[in-house]
């Protein structure tokens, strides 16, 4: 198992570390209800340096991001980033990715830890334009400084004007007494903020400095149980989740990140399928009574019979009540539709709802 | 870790305390600890008979589901309510706001299986 750079700080912090990904990262410190009370209230920090980077260069680096993912990366200029996927040649998905153009010719892209290796090798099968790869993952840290507060309480720590990066753009510049970060207008909270691209060299000053400089805004170390129902209250995918190597983009809500303004790979068939309609689509649906739905949970409708499967879900620390996502044959997915999750004996009624969970 | 030593307790990391034929059954200080937050505690089976080591009820963690097994055969003649609402007592105070049933035990001398506090001291610490 690797360590990550500030394992031992984590430890230090009190936090509990579990194996994930094959990192050893932080998955709580005081709590998981208080933490994400604390990013959605104010501001909070994660190390999610386990994320792998790839750097994609050359003349060609565009012609291969585009083969290889579904977003239109031509609509890209420097400073700006996209959500995107890299859809595998069967009709799934082999991971999702934030695609950041740093200049003409330059691109980071930003995948899951688990799939670094699959990703990479992925890639680099469809790189037939010559275009430079480098995998840059054991080299640099990421932290996520994410609330509400996070762009007054992190301010003090650059000369550039925070509350003037839109949403999914970023600039390279200092940061906490570092040159060259990314501070990007980024997250998988919801809440609002940024995520900070480091080297490992430099990430220690820079977490010291963010808890130092959030101090006053009861800025906490927040862990990846939190993360996890942070995110699932946005109905943001969780690759090996809600995502993988069998669903497709269009199944699984991604539309608006699947582009047929160019080529991509498998981008015909998945064309097909968006003429024909999908068969089954990923829902979000919230239990009207008592319960938590889990993954791996059969989804059944009002005869008990099974229409699909849970592929995430927890009791929102927010809202109070049992959320999750999950497949099930188009004519279940309507807004407002009766389903029920089967928990144990029960099989408890579910409502099909519109996302996110949590509207701030 | 909080072991009162007036409590019996299982390899399940339950507490036990003993009162003539009916007990009263929760989770240890460690257990709560272990799992973090407890957002959700199901008993189902009040007024069923049980045996020994069957599944009482499910306490849910954020991140997991963990059930809860009955040391000793007996009824289960009351759940704490409180925790439908309120489950995070669990974890604020396990062996007092945070007990989860009481079970009218068919036969004590079962009580002889359940570990002592040094016994449960010696079991977490292994």
């Amino acid at each position: 198992m690797k360590n990550i750079a500030l394992s031992s700080t984590h430890e230090a912090l009190g936090a509990k570390m579990v194996p994930f990904a094959g990192y050893n990262m932080p998955v709580q410190y005081e709590g998981v209800n208080v933490e994400h009370e604390t990013v959605r209230n104010a501001v909070g920090v994660f190390d999610v340096s386990h994320m792998g980077e790839f750097l994609i260069e050359g003349p060609n680096a565009l012609d291969l991001i585009q083969k290889v993912t579904s977003n239109d990366a031509s609509k890209l200029s420097p400073g700006k980033a996209q959500y995107s996927c890299f859809p595998n040649d069967d009709g799934g998905i082999v991971d999702d990715l934030i695609v950041y153009m740093i200049k003409e010719e330059q691109y980071l892209l930003v995948v899951n830890a688990s799939n670094i290796e699959k990703d990479w090798n992925w890639i680099k099968s469809k790189n037939d334009v010559g275009a430079e790869m480098r995998d840059l993952s054991d080299d640099y840290s990421l932290l996520a400084i994410q609330g509400p507060k996070a762009v007054e309480a992190m301010q003090s720590l650059t000369s550039h004007d925070l509350s003037a990066i839109k949403f999914y753009n970023f600039v390279v510049g200092d940061f906490a007494g570092i040159e060259n970060v990314i501070i990007s207008a980024t997250g998988y909270t919801g809440s609002g903020g940024f995520e900070i691209y480091c080297k490992n060299s430099e990430v220690k000053q820079v977490w010291d400095k963010v808890l130092e400089a959030g101090a006053d805004y009861g800025i906490k170390p927040i862990g990846l149980a939190a993360r996890d129902t942070l995110r699932l209250e946005m109905g943001y995918c969780l690759y090996g989740n809600d995502i993988d190597d069998t669903t497709s983009p269009l199944e699984a809500g991604l539309g608006w990140i699947t582009k047929f303004t160019k080529k991509f790979t498998n981008s015909e068939a998945l064309e097909d399928q968006k003429r024909r309609g999908v068969d089954k689509k990923l829902i979000a649906f919230k239990l009207d009574e008592r319960g938590i739905p889990r993954q791996g949970y059969d989804i059944v409708d009002g005869n008990g019979s099974k229409i699909g499967t849970v592929t995430s879900g927890t009791m929102s620390p927010s809202l109070g009540i049992g959320i999750g996502l999950g497949y099930v044959p188009t004519v279940f997915a309507k807004i407002d539709s009766k389903i029920n999750i089967q928990v144990r004996k029960k099989a408890i009624p579910a409502t099909v709802v519109k996302l996110p969970f949590y509207k701030g | 870790m909080n072991i009162p030593s007036e409590l019996k307790y299982t390899k399940d990391h339950e507490w036990v305390s003993i009162d003539g034929d009916v007990i009263t059954i929760g989770i240890t200080d460690f257990a709560q600890s272990e799992l973090g937050d407890i957002v959700y505690v199901e008993v189902e089976t009040v007024d069923e008979t049980l045996e020994a080591e069957e599944v009482f009820g499910t306490v849910e963690a954020v991140k997991t589901v963990s059930d809860l097994f009955l040391p000793v055969s007996g009824e289960i003649i009351e759940f704490n309510e409180t925790l439908e609402d309120e489950p995070e007592k669990v974890n604020t105070d396990p062996y007092g706001d945070g007990w989860m049933i009481k079970v009218k035990c068919s036969d004590t001398s079962e009580f002889e299986s359940l570990l002592s506090a040094d016994d449960y001291k010696a079991l977490i610490s292994a």
